[in-house]
């Protein structure tokens, strides 16, 4: 919905909240539900409104537990029936420098003052260690705000007595538990408030009024923060940029201008716009974001456009190059089809109100941010915008660049043989088949929350959830990697049963869209009946449960031997494999476990 | 601004808030005579109005207001927009 993505009418959000709700809920959508506990040490109401909003435009469907007015810390320290019961899937702690019961005295030794920010600080780690440990899941805790006084002026800010330095300090043994805690997350309230500006954000009429620790026209932007990162927990990130390249990564139309009329680099001011624009959206593909261009060009003059010697952005930072006259939208799904990847995985970022108003109506779902006309102002929003929040960074997500480079090599490959399996020989495949196990938890709950198509059960789970289902002696649990002479895929497949009785119930199997047709789901049958015998189960039991996205694999089951049991009125179908007779599938992967 | 146009505005400013069509506001409405009006909901209303009307009331003014008369009189009085 337009009126959620940044940047975003706020007071209109928090007026017309009641109606925008009501018109998400009637959306037809997959929508994910997910339990979101907010743990306040101030008045929260608004703040859970608005998540709700944000949260409800990503697709997601909150439930919410509210602790009562301030009693974060008694509501996560002591034994909590009512959260207990509430499973939260997400803890959001809200707390701010509020919420700081002490600050150094001028008077104070040095060894007084970090003694009192060892207390400061203890007293927050006690809670995240407890809140680990009862309910395992992921925890987002706002960090401090910079005071909105400050009693020695500037030395405020050196003075190991200064409010300022002590919050500076604090900040920062934050940010060293999240970095050693998996299932951490900071909140940087403290960089969204200097964002919107201290002032207003702290105006303390909306403290001493209604116990709000922020001003509350600033509360949407806080909630829409938050809701950022709950959704890349959840892998509802965008994956890719599709670029436009005239008036969007150069100042000029390359046709009419030629390659030395465009503007881009150090000689002009606009031109170090684009240039600091490009260095930005190349920085991207360190995350693992992928670039692609989308543009109404020649494709001669598309290339001699990211050839001309100052442009950050070169040719081969891209993996599609779209330089064609056909509408903008149909490249896009296109695009996404050649790459197997969903329409909305992508930006699409162009500076014609013409062509976005196309992709937007002709591409459901498309993710077209309002970057508006002024070349200077699109870094700054597409930033805030926070398509590519970053919760977890794998060692996947900085190669995935790579990978789609392969996946090219790949296809020119096919082309050149005309029996299949010749193929798939060529390719010279070794797949390594584990249990859940680490290093790969993260990237494990990661493929469970972002795999859309080949996705039989679509069971969503965290990091916390994945390990214990590693841990449970009663699953198990596969996790494929598949290499060949192109390069490596990483964990692209999993399957995970558990048994019941003499049958194995399996209750999640997918297989990342960039190994489809390798027969890397073959070896993983395999692998997974070889351990059933071995624990001495005589038969498979599936489930395909349909999706909006996962039709690809709606007779998956019958293509690898399976047998229909039933199908209910969802069209939800349940398969049984009895495996005395099954004789290995896979011909053409070397499988080590 | 009439006192009827700003009660206009502010009427309008209420069915957004309650997401209901039917309400209508006069000088002698208090939080009483709408169900949803808590002090939550006051919050929002004041928010509301405050960028309707582009000003901002007082502390004071706030907790002694009395009903919506008392608020539009403090409107007209100070309303920048």
């Amino acid at each position: 919905m337009r009126e959620l993505e940044y940047p975003f009418d706020g007071a209109l959000l928090l007026k017309k909240r009641k109606a925008l709700k009501r018109q998400l809920l009637e959306e037809q959508r997959d929508w994910l539900d997910k339990r979101i506990a907010i743990l306040g040490g101030s008045t929260t109401h608004d703040i859970r409104d608005m998540l709700e909003l944000f949260l409800l435009n990503q697709g997601i469907r909150p439930a919410f537990y509210e602790s009562e007015y301030a009693q974060y810390w008694q509501d996560a320290m002591f034994p909590n029936p009512a959260l207990e019961e509430f499973r939260p899937d997400v803890i959001y702690v809200h707390t701010s420098l509020r919420n700081l019961t002490a600050f150094p005295a001028l008077t104070d030794s040095p060894e007084q003052v970090e003694e009192l920010l060892r207390a400061q600080y203890a007293r927050f780690e006690g809670m995240w260690e407890r809140l680990g440990e009862v309910y395992a899941c992921p925890v987002i805790q706002n960090n401090f705000e910079y005071p909105f006084w400050r009693l020695m002026g500037n030395r405020d800010a050196a003075d190991l007595h200064g409010r300022v330095n002590f919050v500076t300090r604090l900040n920062l043994r934050f940010a060293e538990y999240a970095q050693g805690h998996e299932g951490f997350y900071l909140h940087d309230l403290n960089y969204l408030a200097a964002d919107y500006g201290l002032e207003a954000w702290s105006d303390p009429f909306y403290w001493h009024m209604y116990k709000y620790a922020l001003a509350v026209p600033a509360i949407p932007r806080l909630a829409f923060s938050v809701a950022n990162m709950v959704k890349s927990l959840f892998g509802k990130n965008k994956k890719a940029f599709a670029l436009d390249l005239d008036n969007t990564l150069w100042g000029g139309v390359i046709g009419d201008d030629g390659v030395e009329g465009i503007q881009v680099g150090q000689e002009t001011s606009l031109g170090q716009v684009y240039s600091e624009f490009q260095d930005y959206l190349k920085a991207h593909k360190a995350l693992g974001v992928i670039l692609n261009i989308i543009s109404k060009n020649d494709p001669e003059n598309a290339l001699a456009g990211l050839n001309h010697p100052e442009e950050v952005l070169r040719p081969e930072d891209f993996i599609l190059i779209k330089a064609n006259w056909d509408p903008k939208s149909r490249n896009l799904v296109d695009m996404a089809h050649e790459l197997s990847l969903l329409p909305e995985a992508f930006v699409f970022v162009d500076d014609n109100p013409a062509e976005r108003e196309i992709v937007r109506q002709q591409v459901p779902g498309a993710c077209v941010p309002e970057v508006g006309d002024k070349p200077e102002g699109f870094l700054g929003i597409l930033d805030r915008s926070g398509f590519f929040e970053v919760t977890a960074l794998t060692g996947d997500d900085l190669k995935r660049g790579e990978m789609y480079r392969d996946n090219a090599a790949r296809s020119r490959l096919q082309a050149t043989f005309t029996d299949y399996g010749e193929y798939l020989r060529s390719l010279e495949m070794k797949a390594s088949i584990r249990p859940f196990e680490e290093p790969y938890l993260q990237r494990i709950a990661q493929l469970t929350n972002k795999s859309n198509q080949f996705n039989l059960t679509t069971l969503r789970c965290t990091p916390e959830e994945i390990g214990a289902m590693a841990a449970d002696p009663n699953c198990i649990t596969l996790a494929g990697k598949l290499d060949d002479r192109f390069g490596t895929n990483g964990v692209v497949a999993l399957t995970a049963g558990k048994a019941k009785g003499d049958t194995c119930d399996i209750i999640l199997w997918l297989m990342s869209c960039r190994v489809l047709k390798r027969d890397m789901e073959k070896a993983m049958l395999d692998e997974l009946v070889r351990q059933c015998r071995e624990r001495e189960l005589v038969r498979l039991r599936g489930h395909y449960y349909p999706t909006a996205k996962n039709a690809m694999v709606r007779e998956f089951y019958e293509a690898m031997g399976f047998t229909l049991l039933e199908t209910d009125g969802n069209g939800n179908k349940t398969y049984e494999l009895d495996i005395s007779g099954y004789t290995n599938q896979n011909a053409y992967i070397e499988v080590s476990v | 601004m009439t006192r009827e146009e700003a009660f206009e505005r502010v009427n309008k400013v209420f069915r957004d808030i309650f997401d209901d069509e039917t309400i209508t506001v006069n000088d002698a409405t208090t939080a009483a005579d709408i169900e949803d009006w808590d002090s939550l909901e006051h919050i929002n209303l004041i928010v509301a109005l405050e960028e309707e009307f582009g000003m901002k009331f007082t502390m004071g003014e706030i907790t002694g207001m009395k009903d919506v008369g008392e608020s539009v009189d403090l409107i007209l009085a100070r309303a920048t927009q």
